[in-house]
């Protein structure tokens, strides 16, 4: 609760919207005990007098009664309806929403027809329809703007607990014995509070406007009786003349709303669990660079060299040091292989290369990235753009998320075709043709006019390396390209990579999680754990005979084929947080080797010969050749 | 394409359905008896007789239902007490006003609002952010018909650029200049509000879009910001506004009563509100079925232009 | 006493439609007559690719999905009634998405007591001399049962939910995918618990998962599926490194392994058949590179052999 508060007044806002509606609550609630005078007294020799007159500090109205006491008793009175039918739309809009979403089949068919019906009505058209039956009256525009909000519940709160029914704890709970009723109130229900929470504060504003409206008609509250809405109706006739009777009563219809409505997007802000991740802000095209100018010096002929990179998430006051110090370097032709579990920063490393890095909240701190020479970090966006897709391209992981889902297979080829110069239509056409040959899709010209939706996984992995290969760029990072792919199907994406590196002579930096594909693929392996490189070298050697003491765990803790039932050397322990790193080797905890020494400083990345590094104070004795 | 929209004409025959059965069983919440309630005070006995009799509501409630029915189908809505007219005439004449006024604002609130929702998106927390969330925010707490009679009195009355009310002039020619001057001002206060509403959502879609992973595929490609977000990130946010659209065009058309309240529009909802009040119910029924006939049918156009959009919708 | 499983011809078909809007409506099928017999005290793996039917086969076994047709027999007993509450006493179910099975707004404690309340209508004393012992067999602290499922990083929220299936006291787990969502250093920790779970505990495990190495790991049999339907069934030690269907040995041979070059011998570029129009006789036939005429026309039948392998295949690899 203290943290809801927390979290709600950084918006200051929404803070500001609860000190003024908190104001008029007080006021409406209080209204009874002021000493205002009686709304409802006619004095016709006193109609129309001015704000602060004599004897009436806003004014009286076409009657003669005193503005401020109607109004506060209005406002008293709209927001009591407006409140009410929320409550009972809620209410009785969640009921049916979640029976309809938890029961689904032909229930859920039956009520959401029904729904829908009511949906079909233009909003107040149904709202009038129900007046024009019950009568007019406040209590009648009070349930007919209810019914008419019960729809908008029922179908949020039935989205919302269909997603729910489909997760797994829901059947872990029938697996526990729980009846129905049982898993609705315990499991589906405090799952569902929050939306039904954040649907209500963001209609109350408009509940309130409707049964106002109502009464503007003259189909709500009845004279003398007034909220806010029947006091605007009934000065509508004296706009021209006497202004001031319809402003007092509108001012204060937009001020309540106002204030409900700021109130109500603080607390969708608090509720809605994405602002806790800090993930609520757009990326910008680039990732931001905040560093010292870099001393690199070093104009060698290497391709692409990462030099003592450092990239961090700022996420409020926090701050996650995702890569830390990673130097690497592919030569032109070469592939580079990058191993390391979820939170390694392997995927940081890669993206922060064409600055993709999603940027609130990530920075890139420290370090460069020399490509043929020149530094990528220096670069603004406009002239870094120039090599993106054509010198440095991507082939992510999860290929349905990764394309457009709007755009043709055809369409997102040519795009990034002509992205840095206008090639003609047929060219275009012709190069989208042979891009989708090279990736070996059978019957091209017909997939060319195909939705990535209508494609399989590993159709879709191609296009995604077509597109990469679309401007012949001299290297190509492929982020975990076959992690989301069936092993039937990685063999085939992995064997086209190959292929395509023997081809074209591309650079490949491939990350993976697997020892496996990076033996079958990658020339040269990084080793990642908690954001530094550990381990560096030829695959070959690294796989044979490996330094750091966490390689040699990773490698002997995956089980290998072909071995038939056996017990597993697990690494005891888990990753230290992200959040939280030691001061010393990361992997000290786990270690078996660990002495007292790996606790207390960094440690350094050394060299150990026949191109190898590793960080670590007491490596593993490796084999020579 | 042809199949998909025939289907979905076929499929909007059961919510017309609905519809007609909602609006029978409102009225039949009517307390007492309907004759009388119809009639109000033209209620003789003998009339009161004649018109159960017509009406057939003498007969059980599922018989009364498919004579109703069956009379609309012909055309015949009913005759309307208080304008001595025959409903359906009354309502051909007055729908093209409110249809005219909606129209418009509703064009308005789509283009203001989607334009206004995707800009404040892509500066997000930039001044231009902030300005467009603060304006959306008052416009969608301003009651319409507030913000309706304020235009009148600073606009009309104040700067006398536009005239206070009426759909024509009460002398002088009936073109199109006239028309527009007199469709101004309700038309933009009908717009406020779902303008925002629009805004809101179409900002809130296209952050959510651009955190999407092929956002990022686009930048990698290399493409403009511009590329990026007015044809990648935009087209993928209208999927979800686009329903949105359909249903503020409800509020819109619907939302029309209280600005031809204000503005003495000569619309459908003015009748309506005026027939509710001298307890009119056949005009009442009647304007209620047609409207919602039509905004049905308007939302079968949502429909097709969605899955014109977005082909993983399946035809 | 330790228990077996067997099912009898299960199958499950799924009604569809080819529209929104398209009234024809046909069924898909997810699960195509499948014949198993799990002996007691086995370990039993399946493995399959995403898509093949191996999670709706497992839901039916729980009573989570209701069978066509066909039968579950659990030590001798049919269990045709799909009620979780029935099943649960006899067999329960690990997930594979950790966080996602535990309920986020119910602390640790509440989500381990559900089955020994709802099932076994436990005392709270009792309840919580239950708890410790299901803590200790798992490796978790005590004080981590006042804590939100949130808290917890995947290895420890998958001991969470290996012990609340335990706490159920079955006799048989279902294991969907148990590692799969798991950190490599983080799975060999959890599959050795499992190992010392079985011994302990006296469990029966169907062992599901599409990774074919972890598998081959922890089973005793191996059950291999494609398309809905068993193509394979071996001994772990043999059925990867002898394989006698034609798809069983692409799965060996497109495994990535340490050292293996890459090897490919399929028509390159095929794919799951479509679920919508499937393919008449062999569903492999068309990926399979020793395909003859026969294939693409007969379904194969399923031959067991004297060791209690079996494989349904036309041309099976000697």
């Amino acid at each position: 609760m203290t943290r809801f508060i927390a979290l709600f007044a950084r918006s200051q806002l929404a803070f500001f919207g609860l000190i003024v509606l908190s104001f008029i609550l007080l006021l409406a609630i209080f209204t009874p005990f002021l000493p205002l005078n009686d709304p409802n007294v006619i004095d016709t020799s006193n109609r129309f007098k001015l704000p602060f007159s004599e004897g009436a500090i806003l004014g009286t109205d076409h009657l003669g009664r005193d503005l401020l006491s109607r109004l506060l008793w209005g406002t008293r009175l709209s927001i009591a309806v407006g409140l009410c039918a929320a409550i009972i739309a809620a209410f009785i809009g969640s009921a049916i929403g979640i029976t309809a979403g938890y029961y689904g089949g032909h229930a859920d068919n039956f009520i959401m027809r029904g729904v829908d019906m009511l949906m079909a009505f233009p909003y107040i058209l149904l709202a009038l329809a129900i007046v024009a039956a019950l009568g007019p009256g406040l209590m009648n525009a009070l349930i007919a703007v209810a019914i008419v909000n019960i729809p908008f519940f029922a179908r949020n709160i039935r989205g919302v607990t269909i997603g729910i029914v489909h997760r797994e704890f829901v059947d872990a709970a029938r697996l526990s014995g729980m009846s129905n009723t049982k898993i609705i109130i315990t499991e589906i229900l405090p799952n569902v509070f929050p939306v039904i929470v954040i649907a209500m504060s963001t209609t109350v504003g408009w509940m309130i406007l409707e049964t106002a409206g109502l009464s503007f008609l003259g189909l709500g509250s009845q004279p003398p009786q007034a909220d806010l809405g029947s006091m605007l109706g009934e000065a509508r006739a004296a706009i021209i003349t006497s202004p001031h009777t319809s402003v007092v009563p509108g001012i204060m219809i937009l001020i309540i709303v106002m204030a409900i409505n700021l109130v109500g997007d603080g607390v969708r802000d608090v509720l809605d669990p994405r602002l806790k991740s800090g993930a609520l802000s757009t990326p910008r095209s680039t990732t931001e660079v905040s560093k010292n100018k870099s001393n690199t010096g070093l104009k060698n002929q290497i391709l692409l060299s990462i030099n003592a990179l450092k990239t961090e998430f700022r996420i409020g006051d926090r701050i996650l040091k995702a890569v830390d110090d990673v130097s690497l370097t592919v030569d032109k032709g070469q592939c580079l292989g990058i191993i390391g579990e979820s939170g390694s920063g392997k995927s940081v490393t890669a993206l922060s290369v064409m600055r993709l890095v999603s940027s609130p909240p990530g920075v890139i701190t420290n370090g460069s990235i020399d490509f043929n020479g020149g530094d990528l970090l220096e670069l603004s966006s406009e002239d870094l753009r120039a090599f993106r897709g054509k010198k440095i391209s991507y082939v992510f992981q999860d290929p349905l998320s990764t394309l457009h889902p709007l755009y043709t297979v055809g369409q997102q080829l040519s795009e990034a075709i002509q992205s840095n110069s206008y090639v003609g239509k047929s060219e275009k056409n012709k190069k989208a043709l042979e891009l989708l040959k090279a990736v070996r899709i059978s019957n091209p010209e017909k997939r060319l006019n195909s939705y990535p939706h209508e494609l399989s996984g590993g159709m879709r992995q191609r296009i995604g390396i077509a597109m990469a290969l679309a401007n012949d760029p001299d290297i190509i990072i492929a982020d975990e390209p076959t992690t989301a792919l069936d092993v039937t199907v990685q063999a085939q994406i992995l064997k086209l990579f190959q292929d395509l590196r023997r081809e074209k002579g591309l650079a490949l930096v491939f990350i993976t999680h697997d020892f496996g594909v990076i033996s079958q693929i990658c020339d040269k392996v990084a080793v990642m754990y908690a954001g530094k490189v550990v381990e560096i070298g030829p695959t070959a050697k690294i796989l044979d005979s490996p330094a750091h003491p966490y390689t040699a765990r990773l490698k002997s803790c995956v089980p290998e084929l072909g071995q038939g039932k056996r017990n597993l050397l697990a690494i005891p322990g888990f990753p230290p947080m992200i959040d939280n790193m030691p001061s010393g080797c990361a992997f000290a905890s786990r270690c078996q080797k660990v002495k007292q020494n790996c606790y207390l400083t960094a440690v350094d990345f050394t060299n150990i010969g026949q191109e190898r590094g590793v960080r670590c104070l007491f490596p593993e004795e490796i084999k020579a050749g | 394409m042809i199949g998909y929209i025939l289907k979905r004409l076929v499929s909007a025959i059961p919510v017309l359905i609905g519809i007609s059965i909602i609006v029978f069983i409102i009225m039949a919440l009517i307390p007492g008896d309907p004759a009388t309630a119809i009639l109000g005070s033209f209620a003789t006995p003998e009339n009161v007789e004649k018109l159960n009799r017509d009406l057939g509501l003498d007969k059980p409630m599922i018989q009364r239902y498919f004579i109703w029915l069956g009379n609309m189908l012909q055309g015949d809505f009913g005759r309307s007490f208080s304008l001595n007219k025959d409903v359906l005439d009354e309502i051909l004449e007055r729908f093209g006003a409110t249809l005219i006024l909606a129209g418009v604002s509703f064009v308005l609130c789509s283009v203001l609002g989607v334009v206004a929702g995707a800009l404040s998106a892509s500066r997000q927390f930039a001044i231009t952010d902030k300005l467009i969330t603060l304006s959306v925010l008052i416009g969608i707490s301003i009651p319409s018909f507030f913000l309706g009679m304020m235009m009148i009195l600073f606009f009309s009355v104040q700067l006398r650029w536009f005239p206070v009310s009426g759909m024509w002039p009460i002398y002088g020619t009936r073109d199109i200049a006239a028309l527009l001057s007199h469709l101004f001002l309700p038309a933009v206060a009908l717009s406020v509000v779902a303008t925002g509403v629009i805004a809101r959502l179409s900002r809130s879609a296209m952050l959510e879009v651009l955190r999407q992973d092929f956002i990022r595929t686009a930048r990698a490609k290399g493409l403009s910001e511009t590329r990026v977000i007015w044809r990648h990130a935009l087209k993928a946010a209208m999927v979800s506004v686009i329903p949105v659209l359909g249903v503020q065009a409800g509020f819109v058309l619907s939302g029309a009563v209280y600005i031809e309240m204000v503005f003495q529009w000569p619309g459908v909802g003015r009748m309506l509100v005026e027939a509710i009040l001298k307890r009119d119910i056949l005009l009442v029924q009647g304007g209620v079925v047609f409207v919602a006939a039509c905004y049905v049918m308007f939302n079968i156009i949502v429909d097709i232009i969605q899955s014109l959009l977005d082909p993983r919708i399946k035809i | 006493m330790v228990s077996s499983l067997e099912f009898d011809k299960l199958s499950k078909k799924f009604p569809a439609r080819k529209g929104a809007l398209s009234l024809s409506k046909f069924e898909v099928t997810a699960v195509n007559t499948v014949s198993l017999k799990i002996k007691p005290g086995e370990t039993f793996g399946l493995v399959g690719e995403s898509g093949c039917g191996k999670s709706t086969l497992a839901k039916m076994l729980v009573g989570l999905l209701k069978p066509t047709s066909g039968r579950i027999i659990i030590d001798g007993e049919i269990f045709d009634k799909s009620d979780p509450k029935i099943f649960g006493k006899k067999i329960q179910y690990v997930f594979q998405d950790p966080i996602s099975s535990l309920n986020p707004r119910k602390t640790i404690r509440q989500i381990i007591e559900a089955p020994l309340k709802n099932l076994h209508g436990m005392k709270r004393p009792n309840r919580d001399t239950r708890i410790k012992e299901l803590f200790d067999a798992v490796n978790l602290r005590l004080d981590f049962l006042d804590r939100y499922p949130h808290e917890f990083s995947g290895g420890q929220a998958q001991r969470i939910g290996i012990a609340r299936a335990l706490a159920a006291e079955p006799k048989i787990l279902v294991l969907d995918e148990p590692v799969s969502a798991l950190d490599v250093s983080i799975q060999a920790q959890v599959l050795n618990l499992l190992e010392e779970l079985k011994e302990k505990f006296g469990l029966t495990y169907f062992f599901i998962s599409h990774d074919l190495s972890v598998v081959e790991a922890v089973s005793d049999r191996v059950a291999v599926m494609y398309f809905g339907s068993i193509v394979e069934v071996g001994t772990a030690k043999e059925i990867f490194s002898k394989p006698k269907h034609p798809y069983t040995k692409l799965l060996a041979d497109s495994a990535p392994v340490i050292g293996k070059p890459l090897t490919l011998n399929e028509k390159s570029g095929y794919e799951l058949p479509d679920i919508l129009n499937p393919p008449i006789g062999c569903a492999f036939s068309e990926r399979c590179v020793f395909a003859k005429e026969l294939c693409s026309k007969e379904t194969p039948i399923f031959h067991e052999s004297k060791n209690g392998s079996a494989v349904s295949c036309h041309y099976p690899i000697n």
